[in-house]
């Protein structure tokens, strides 16, 4: 097939952004693509321009695409080639190169364009108010009057500017605003003159007017509100502006940003209709012409033109669209404006109406002007219709999106003004934009889990199930439950399944305990067939075997397929299969030999990565299921229990021996703690930390449990904390003397957990749930008079623990640590 | 040409889990269920690639250990992901011995 030609004139913000929009639905197929551009440069991003003009940003920051992206995408630029004339009937473009122009010749030269379909982005110019004197003889400013509306106009003003001692901003609106800060930066003084007496008077009110012109005044900028221009005053160069009511202000140079009008006269000459723009109709054709496109400032779309870069957007997409045939039905429908104030020092945003235009609009308001604070909101049928927000932006994202949506807005309108201290949940999720991830871990966002809703699934498990949100890390489990039930618009239907211990097992976790111990329940298949209704749900394997750990102490009969494969061969898993080793390192202190040993064996087995881990070990990772054995052997050293739910390991600072901070002995406390709780299985990970001093170099604070030596020669115990996904700060449990108090008061807070947490909950939740004055009561106390059982408990399980790197030597399992069987035996 | 393969005892595999196995060249993995049945799919993990022999067994379907995709031993259909698994007529006789049949 062969390619149609497509032709835009106009290479600025929306010609090359609806280019843009075109090759992303492969338009590069179906088209062969020339642009006409009458600057000689790429496209750049134009609203950036004041940044340019005040200095934060250099010109050739601004650029959207540069030259290099039109030979990439096979795009034909005639840049620095004004369009001269449109010829509708033999579908042809002429162009003329400016002799300026770089790199062309000094000559003009004539370009001719064929065209199939045609793109008008002409965009618009500025419109300069009838002022004397203000046009050379030419037609042209004259020298020292300038308008802002280019890139080259930006490098003249900066220019200018460099030798003038006061300047004239001739429209205070907000790019005359923008001007006049911009103009401060090189060091000259301002004046703005403004026609109405109101600064931005087609966005704000009085109110806020007024608080504007105090803040610009602040700034240096000196406003002349309510006066007309009359003339420029001078003779070859600017000497100053004359206004109507013949006062005058002496200056250097004039910037004239009063507006602007569709460059419309290339269309108009080419027999489109043409009223204030291009008039087109909702697919942005011109009503005249089907293969002609109007897209951005130059067109006129019912009845309005607009001047902002957000409608533009919006249009090119809809041109896209319909040019490449991708959605001949996708249509325009009109663009709400919301603006907002680049000027450094001053917030202000503003969005439609800025006054109350029917008797029934409610009008909210705001104002602190001693502060430079106003805020205001114009409601209409519980709909925002228009808002001014001035000195504080912090609810202009929610608000932009309420207006752009229109969408309703809660009844608490205080909160529509103010972050309080708590904000409505409600409110929280309504702000929160459709696509923001929620799921970090699988990357599911708030639109994903509507759809999910939406299809039927109203309970926050099965979204979780469908969605996989809040499947990874866990940390977003709550938020996740909150969006479902605001999807259900409060109506969520709750899955009785998550106060049971299992899913499918209908049983509280103190009750199926009780049933375990009663029924004599000791493997996971024997709870299942006793109490598991027919089912053998996969995933409550791995909390069953731990449950029946805890419950019988040693004396469970232990399955090995209810385990998940970290506790089948005693090593973490990893991405591609393999597993990490990390052998027990008391306390992080290791001898010379142990390091030799390890070394050997990361050569011998070709260990590809040896880390550091976080809980000061070291872990050798990626090794294969089938050398785990012989890895263990010749390391020679205990497990290091760094795969499960269950006692991980515990950090330790330097303490006293050599640390001149030290109050107590934090290595010789880890070591004791690391040897007596290695493998003891819990619901959750425990870490744990001993600090030798208050300055807490191992992060005790932090822990599952956490012993802080003080001065005294005393030990603080913290429980609950955390800095994984969560962070938390333990709760101060108890204060004791020795490390075997410690010792004692650590394990029956850890057995208290055990006994009582849900399966996967870690301390920094059961603590918060149960809340530490509970834990301290049980534990502390001995408030119940569990003590003495729960010390037993714990005791027991410690007496049964053994180093499961033993299995070595005597596998659990047929081919436990085989990874492919040859079938033949 | 589908073939059919001897692939020795079930008591090669623990009850409850799986087990990859080369079959004239290829990996087949095997789970046994807890209820004497045994069942052969392709070995990795549709999703990223995870050993499916290291999941969790129960209910008649696998859990790859990776990201908990799940799937239906069977039919090779997923309960939670996007993809299925190749399954493979496996024949378990009374004493144990297994043949799967390849395509």
């Amino acid at each position: 097939m062969t390619k149609q030609r497509l032709v835009v004139i106009g290479n600025g913000m929306a010609g090359a952004r609806t280019v843009e929009e075109i090759l992303s639905r492969g338009g590069a197929e179906q088209f062969q693509i020339a642009m006409f551009g009458d600057e000689p440069y790429g496209n750049y991003n134009r609203i950036l321009l004041s940044n340019v003009v005040n200095g934060s940003q250099d010109a050739s920051d601004i650029f959207l695409n540069d030259m290099s992206w039109y030979g990439e995408n096979d795009i034909r630029l005639h840049a620095g080639v004004r369009a001269t004339q449109i010829d509708r009937i033999g579908k042809r473009v002429y162009g003329q190169r400016a002799g300026s122009a770089p790199g062309a010749g000094a000559s003009a030269e004539e370009v001719v364009e064929p065209y199939d379909k045609l793109i008008i982005a002409t965009g618009s110019r500025p419109f300069i108010p009838p002022i004397k004197n203000i046009f050379e003889s030419s037609g042209k400013l004259r020298p020292g009057v300038f308008a802002f509306r280019t890139l080259d106009d930006c490098r003249a003003i900066m220019a200018a500017a460099a030798g003038a001692r006061r300047a004239v901003v001739i429209g205070g609106g907000l790019l005359g605003l923008e001007a006049a800060r911009g103009l401060l930066t090189h060091g000259c003084e301002v004046h703005i003159v403004h026609l109405s007496p109101l600064l931005m008077n087609q966005q704000l009110d009085r109110d806020a007017a007024g608080i504007l012109r105090t803040a610009i005044e602040k700034m240096g900028i000196t406003p002349h509100l309510g006066q007309s221009t009359a003339a420029i005053l001078g003779d070859g160069t600017v000497t100053g502006v004359l206004f109507k009511d013949d006062t005058t202000i002496d200056c250097e140079m004039v910037v004239v940003s009063t507006g602007i009008q569709a460059n419309g006269t290339l269309a108009r000459e080419s027999g489109l209709s043409v009223e204030r723009g291009i008039v087109v109709d909702n697919h942005m054709r011109s009503v005249d012409d089907f293969d002609v496109y109007v897209v951005g400032e130059c067109a006129q779309h019912r009845g309005v033109t607009y001047g902002l870069v957000a409608p533009l957007w919006d249009q090119a997409k809809v041109l896209a669209d319909h040019l490449t045939e991708r959605n001949l039905g996708a249509v325009y429908t009109g663009s709400k404006l919301a603006t907002k104030l680049k000027v450094m020092g001053i917030e202000l945003a503003a969005m439609g109406i800025p006054d109350a235009a029917h008797d029934d609009d409610e009008v909210v308001v705001f104002s602190e002007p001693k502060r430079g604070r106003y805020k205001k909101l114009v409601i209409r049928n519980g709909r925002l219709v228009g808002a001014i927000m001035l000195g504080d932006l912090d609810k202009v994202a929610y608000l932009t999106q309420a207006f752009d949506k229109n969408s309703p807005l809660p009844d608490e309108r205080l909160s529509l003004l103010f972050d309080l201290g708590t904000p409505g949940k409600k409110v929280t999720l309504d702000e929160m934009p459709a696509e923001a991830q929620i799921c970090n871990c699988n990357g599911v966002s708030k639109a994903a889990i509507g759809a999910c809703v939406a299809s039927g699934r109203r309970t926050a498990k099965l979204v979780m199930e469908k969605t996989r949100a809040g499947m990874g890390c866990g940390s977003c489990k709550s938020l996740v439950s909150d969006l479902v039930a605001w999807f259900c618009g409060g109506q969520a239907e709750e899955d009785p399944s998550v106060h049971y211990y299992v899913p499918t097992i209908t049983l509280q976790k103190k009750e199926l305990v009780e049933a375990i111990v009663a029924q004599g329940l000791r493997s996971v298949s024997a709870v299942f067939a006793a109490l598991g209704d027919g089912h053998e749900d996969p995933v409550s394997k791995p909390a069953l075997a731990s449950l029946l750990a805890v419950v019988w102490r040693g004396a469970q009969i232990e399955e090995r397929d209810a385990r998940f494969i970290n506790d089948r061969v005693h090593g973490n898993i990893q991405k591609d299969g393999t597993f990490s080793v990390v052998p027990e390192i008391a306390g992080g202190i290791c001898s010379s030999d142990d390091l030799r040993r390890i070394a050997a064996v990361a050569d011998k087995y070709q260990v590809p990565l040896i880390k550091l881990t976080g809980g000061q070990r070291i872990d050798l990772v990626g090794v294969r299921k089938d050398d785990l054995p012989d890895v263990w052997r010749e390391l020679g050293m205990p497990a290091g229990s760094a795969w499960g739910k269950s006692y991980r390991t515990c950090k330790s600072c330097i303490g006293v021996d050599y640390c001149r901070y030290g109050l107590g002995d934090s290595m010789a406390l880890a070591v004791k703690i690391e040897k007596r709780f290695r493998g003891i299985e819990s619901p959750g990970k425990l870490k744990l930390a001993t600090a030798g001093c208050p300055r807490n170099c191992s992060e005790a604070l932090v822990k599952d449990v956490g012993a802080v030596a003080v001065e005294g020669g005393k030990w603080e115990l913290y429980v609950g904390g955390a800095a994984g996904s969560h962070i938390r700060k333990g709760d101060l449990m108890c204060v004791v003397e020795t490390h075997e108090e410690v010792l004692r008061l650590a394990g029956r807070f850890m057995q208290y957990y055990r006994e009582n947490a849900k399966y996967k909950e870690r301390t920094y939740t059961f603590v918060e749930r149960v809340g530490i004055e509970r834990v301290r009561a049980v534990v502390v106390d001995d408030a119940d008079g569990i003590g003495a059982a729960l010390d037993q408990a714990m005791q027991d399980s410690v007496s049964s623990a053994r180093d499961p790197w033993l299995e070595r030597d005597a596998p659990a399992t047929p081919n436990q640590f085989h990874s492919l069987l040859s079938g033949v035996e | 040409m589908p073939s059919r393969h001897a692939i020795g005892s079930i008591a090669q595999i623990p009850p409850g889990e799986g087990r990859n196995f080369d079959v004239a060249g290829r990996r087949v993995t095997v789970f046994h269920t807890r209820d004497g049945r045994a069942f052969a799919t392709q070995p990795d993990c549709p999703h990223r690639g995870g050993p499916l022999a290291d999941g969790l067994v129960g209910d008649g379907t696998v859990v790859c250990p990776l990201h908990e995709w799940r799937f239906d031993l069977v039919t090779g259909e997923t309960r939670n992901g996007t993809c299925g698994l190749a399954v493979y007529p496996l024949s378990l006789q009374p004493d144990g011995t297994m043949s799967v049949e390849l395509p």
